[in-house]
């Protein structure tokens, strides 16, 4: 594996192997000195051509936890700003040697048409409304980890509610993949504004009734509305929103037990998740933060710290 | 087993010598107090609870973890990426003897590894190195305080230690490489 663009390019294997190495490096997070040597020498930067937190923290967490040195670079502040190209920027970037890439931009395809400019390893961070590849890896690992403690067994045969806006999430494909390629199915619940376009040929089930839901799901996860991707009105008003899909305290009481809440964030409060849902006792949205850096740890030494990295250089 | 293939230790050999370990590891250090056995994955790891099950059947609790060190490796760069193992500590390791457990002692670069591994675990009070079989051509200045069984061996050969627990049987094999 040199790069990881999408969840689509992945082989189960592949995903099982990432999963199984991520689970021994959460138990990295738990130590005292939280550092492994796998990467010494390694040189990662974060590529952000759009505002992230969690997703650029943790990459980097994940990079220095295993050793490697890494820079972030966001588009303000940088030559992006004055006008220079994505091809420009990555050209430079590897020109100066560095061993992976770590890229965010709002084009969708546009880390896979990087990684063909590039010697060095590119990673999806979130291309447009195309995939978002560790957070679904991530997602699963979170998950797999509530089953697991709540002796409720594997994602297989699993059956997992996404909800929100879904027309504008990369995650909802990325998640739809590799819930799919773990077993699972997926029913997914918006307003029709909010649903992709040919949906209908993802293998999933679509409903816009949330309450019909909610009582057979094992995993609820709710996506964040992204108010800044939407131009026009795609819901009457929030108010209504909430009412449909919101997953309100009073929704919460509709979950079987046992199943848990899932959201990737940033959260709207109050509008696709409440409080009283996002602090339950069910809910696993930290545990997906700390697994999100447990991942992307596993990505990074599967990418960076065998021989195919040292062949590139070559 | 063909011609090329030589036992070195059979089953009830290496019972025998697991027991006589077991009490070296005890003499060493007066007792089980402040011990803690650490094997290394994966044949370590099974090896380590041997040692613990002979010396509770001698009423002595050595507590016993394992001790992977994947990440570790010197050579990472010249393989293609391995399954990470899990380390799994039984309790702190600060101010505790670990005595580290492992099949076969050869280049002493996987000792190197486990050494760096435990010092981002914890500070031991001491480390010591226990190991099945000792097979000689040493990289670096480590040596293990006890042995199994040392075998002289040439480089082309290759020490094979099967184990109830990972192989389905007990045999310490030597097979005769090429030139």
């Amino acid at each position: 594996m040199k790069h990881l663009l999408g969840i689509a390019d992945l082989s189960r294997d592949e995903i099982e192997t990432i999963l199984a190495t991520a689970e021994e490096m959460h138990d990295v997070q738990s130590r005292p000195i939280k550092k492994l040597p796998a990467l010494r020498g390694r040189t990662v930067v974060n590529l952000f051509f759009e505002d992230s937190t969690r997703t650029r923290s943790s990459f980097e967490l994940a990079a220095k936890w295993l050793s490697a040195d890494a820079i972030n670079v966001s588009a303000k502040g940088s030559s992006v700003s004055k006008g220079e190209s994505m091809r420009d920027t990555l050209m430079t970037l590897d020109a100066m040697g560095v061993d992976a890439i770590i890229m965010r931009h709002a084009g969708s395809g546009s880390v896979q048409q990087a990684a063909g400019w590039v010697r060095a390893s590119m990673i999806n961070a979130g291309d447009g409304m195309h995939e978002h590849p560790t957070q679904a890896l991530l997602d699963a690992h979170a998950i797999r980890r509530h089953l697991r403690a709540n002796d409720l067994g594997d994602i297989e045969g699993k059956r997992v509610s996404i909800t929100g806006d879904l027309l504008h999430s990369r995650v909802v494909r990325s998640n739809v993949l590799l819930l799919q390629k773990l077993g699972a199915s997926v029913v997914l619940v918006a307003p029709p504004t909010l649903l992709p376009p040919g949906v209908e040929n993802w293998g999933v089930e679509v409903t816009y009734d949330l309450d019909e839901v909610l009582p057979e799901v094992d995993v609820a996860m709710m996506l964040r509305v992204q108010r800044e991707r939407m131009s026009g009105g795609f819901f009457p008003s929030e108010r209504e929103y909430i009412a449909g899909y919101g997953l309100t305290a009073q929704r919460l009481t509709r979950l079987k037990p046992g199943a848990c809440i899932a959201h990737p964030g940033p959260m709207n409060r109050g509008l696709e998740i409440s409080s009283a849902a996002a602090d339950a006792s069910q809910s696993i949205i930290l545990d997906q933060v700390s697994s999100g850096v447990a991942v992307r740890m596993s990505v990074l030494y599967h990418l960076l710290a065998g021989n195919t990295g040292s062949d590139r250089r070559d | 087993m063909d011609e090329t293939t030589r036992a070195m230790l059979s089953g009830d050999d290496m019972s025998w010598v697991m027991t006589r370990m077991t009490h070296e590891i005890l003499e060493r250090n007066h007792g089980a107090d402040g011990v803690v056995l650490l094997g290394i994955l994966t044949r370590g790891a099974p090896l380590a609870k041997r040692l613990a099950a002979i010396a509770a059947r001698d009423g002595q609790a050595l507590p016993v973890g394992q001790l992977d060190i994947t990440m570790y490796r010197d050579d990472l760069r010249a393989n293609p990426t391995r399954t990470v193992g899990r380390t799994i500590l039984p309790g702190t390791i600060d101010d505790r003897t670990v005595v580290l457990v492992d099949d076969v002692l050869y280049s002493g670069r996987t000792i190197q590894a486990a050494l760096h591994a435990l010092a981002d675990l914890g500070r031991p009070r001491a480390i010591q190195l226990v190991t099945l079989i000792d097979r000689g051509h040493r990289e670096l200045p480590i040596q293990a305080d006890i042995v199994g069984k040392s075998i002289p061996t040439a480089r082309s050969e290759r020490v094979r230690v099967a184990l109830t627990e990972t192989d389905g049987e007990d045999l310490v094999t030597i097979e005769r490489g090429g030139k």
